[in-house]
């Protein structure tokens, strides 16, 4: 499998996509967190103790912060690494070619997809670092060792959110013959996923528990139970919400919570023990969605007739 | 010990029955065409015989293993040339030989004197590090062979291994073929439906049609067996019109089949009639010939049916 694993991650990073693709989102990614130190400048006092993790979530200037950007444009890079991985394969003739090699079959799909984990891994480390970096030179001073835990985490959390996309990329890549409809179906699912669940969880909370200014609290409560729930058949949403308290340590909670207690209790930073508690289930929700989408593409391609024609 | 044995072989699609009841035995260092139509279950054999595809029933056994349980030990010994075969583009000849090389777990260091020598072999020695996309079909496919010969293995399957080449590249291939019995002692299986070329260099043939193996054996048992007629062409001018009718009419006479100048006639007719015939009607003889029967006339035989 390192034969594939080494092959695989070679062309990644040799491909002009990728490339491409990659400075797109290093420059927005560095447009994004820019504005926000500039942002610190004009106004120190705003900044709390965990400026190395602001430079991340605030945004500035009307340009969103890096962690909307992250989770908005992650995604297409994700699915930009795995939509034509197996069906190119069959359009270049090479499947029979590379499984009539003494390998397991599987071994040539698990060689891929931790090759494309593998490179997004190391775009995403080399951004946080990069932001990182630039941080220190602009501020004067290095991150908290918390700091570091907590975007270590943040790193990890988000190198799994980019794999989910991988994953489907690469069960498109498998169910579609052609490489352009497997990219137009990635394309689909991204766009239900980040635009058209969060509408249609507004929509179905509203159908569903109607409120109205009159409403009292329990009903509001039970409408926003209702869009939370909608969401959280989102990865974008689990990863927003898990970043977010990842990030942001004086979260108390997600969705509910953190609406009820934002504006009464002190501010105190919560601990990474606690932090790590409270995105637990919006974690094991993200590997859980990742996994299943590549157990689906497992199947299906240990099942899948080789023939060249 | 056959190289490759396989009885009652058998694989049905959903909707298709693709081999049906195949037997099949390959001896060791035996040059063995496959030969069929389009659609005649040549592909599914190999796919069958490389443990790519599950049979339905029936057993094979391929240097003694079980392809489809025992695949990887079976898949180290095996070279295959698929049909229409494709690299890497944008890797060069030597990248993509290495990347087959490590899948065989062949270390670099030893490796790279190996794909040398295949190369050089094929005779891309001189282009080994241009990208595969400037390479031409018949590069490609010599490509294909080099890879075959790297693996240094027992048995070599060759899916259509000239089609679409022209025919300078076409001999070259056939050479290669040869040469890999002859000099490294393999076994080579190989489909095609071009029967001139299987005919130059294969010991044994297989008609497959419809899944199933209509005729087997050396070409000269091939004809034998389906007593193929001799065919004489005659090459003739100013014939009188009734000079057909005249050579139709003697004794042995099968069929007579006119175009142009040219005259095929099937059967086996006295010797100097066909002449004698010519001349008496006004003919003036060109050219008479023999015609042996090639794999075509027993091709067709079994396709016309």
């Amino acid at each position: 499998m390192s034969a594939i694993f080494w092959k695989e991650l070679a062309d990644h990073f040799g491909s002009k996509r990728f490339i491409i693709f990659f400075a797109l989102i290093l420059i927005v990614a560095g447009g994004a967190v820019y504005l926000a130190g500039t942002g610190f400048a004009e106004r120190p006092d705003a900044t709390g103790p965990f400026v190395y993790l602001q430079l991340f979530t605030s945004s500035n200037g009307g340009l969103p912060s890096f962690l909307t950007f992250l989770s908005f444009f992650g995604p297409l890079i994700g699915v930009l690494l795995g939509f034509d991985a197996i069906n190119g394969e069959f359009a270049r003739g090479t499947v029979s070619r590379v499984l009539a090699q003494p390998i397991w079959r599987d071994s040539w799909i698990n060689g891929k997809f931790l090759a494309g984990l593998a490179a997004l891994g190391i775009v995403l480390s080399g951004i946080i670092l990069i932001v990182v970096g630039l941080g220190i030179f602009a501020l004067g001073f290095p991150p908290s060792g918390s700091e570091l835990l907590r975007l270590l985490i943040f790193f990890a959390v988000g190198t799994v959110y980019l794999g989910f996309w991988l994953s489907l990329g690469i069960l498109f890549s498998i169910v579609f013959r052609h490489a352009a409809s497997s990219a137009l179906a990635s394309i689909a699912f991204w766009l239900v996923f980040t635009l058209l669940l969060f509408m249609a969880a507004d929509l179905i909370a509203n159908q569903v528990a109607p409120v109205s200014a009159s409403s009292t609290a329990a009903a509001w409560a039970k409408n926003e139970q209702i869009r939370e729930t909608v969401l959280r058949f989102s990865p974008v949403a689990l990863f927003e919400e898990a970043t977010s308290a990842l990030l942001l340590p004086s979260y108390r909670g997600l969705g509910m919570v953190e609406i009820l207690t934002r504006h009464q209790v002190p501010t105190n930073p919560l601990s990474i023990g606690q932090s790590m508690l409270i995105v637990w289930p919006q974690l094991v929700g993200l590997i859980g969605l990742t996994a299943v989408c590549f157990a689906i593409s497992y199947v299906i391609f240990m099942r899948r007739e080789i023939r060249s024609t | 010990m056959a190289v490759v044995e396989a009885i009652g072989l058998r694989k049905a699609y959903r909707d298709a029955v693709a081999v049906d009841g195949l037997d099949i035995s390959i001896e060791e260092r035996e040059i063995y065409g496959l030969l069929g139509p389009n659609g005649s279950g040549k592909t599914t054999t190999i796919l069958l015989l490389l443990g790519l595809t599950e049979p339905s029933s029936g057993t094979i056994r391929v240097l003694g293993r079980n392809p489809w349980r025992e695949g990887l030990a079976v898949k180290r010994q095996i070279g295959y040339l698929p049909e229409n075969v494709g690299f890497y583009d944008d890797l060069t000849a030597r990248e993509n030989l290495r990347f087959v090389a490590r899948l065989n777990r062949i270390p670099d260091r030893e490796s790279a004197p190996l794909i040398d020598d295949a190369l050089g072999s094929v005779g891309l020695g001189e282009v080994a590090d241009r990208p595969v996309r400037t390479y031409s079909r018949g590069m490609r496919q010599r490509l294909g062979i080099a890879e075959v010969l790297l693996k240094e293995p027992r048995l070599a399957i060759l899916d259509e291994p000239t089609s679409g080449i022209d025919p300078e590249g076409a001999t070259q291939i056939l050479d290669l073929i040869v040469r890999m019995r002859n000099d490294r002692g393999m076994t080579v299986l190989l489909s095609s439906h071009l029967l001139h070329q299987v005919q130059r260099v294969c010991d044994r043939v297989g008609i497959l049609h419809r899944g199933r193996l209509v005729a087997e054996g050396t070409l000269d048992q091939l004809s034998l067996s389906n007593d193929l007629e001799r065919a004489i062409e005659i090459r003739a001018r100013g014939l009188d019109p009734d000079g057909i009718e005249a050579i139709r009419a003697i004794e042995g006479v099968i069929d007579v089949e006119a175009r142009g100048d040219w005259i095929r006639v099937r059967g086996n007719p006295p010797d100097g009639a066909l002449a004698r015939a010519v001349v008496e009607s006004n003919g003036e003889l060109i050219e008479l010939r023999g015609a042996t029967a090639t794999l075509e006339d027993v091709y067709l035989r079994y396709f016309q049916e």
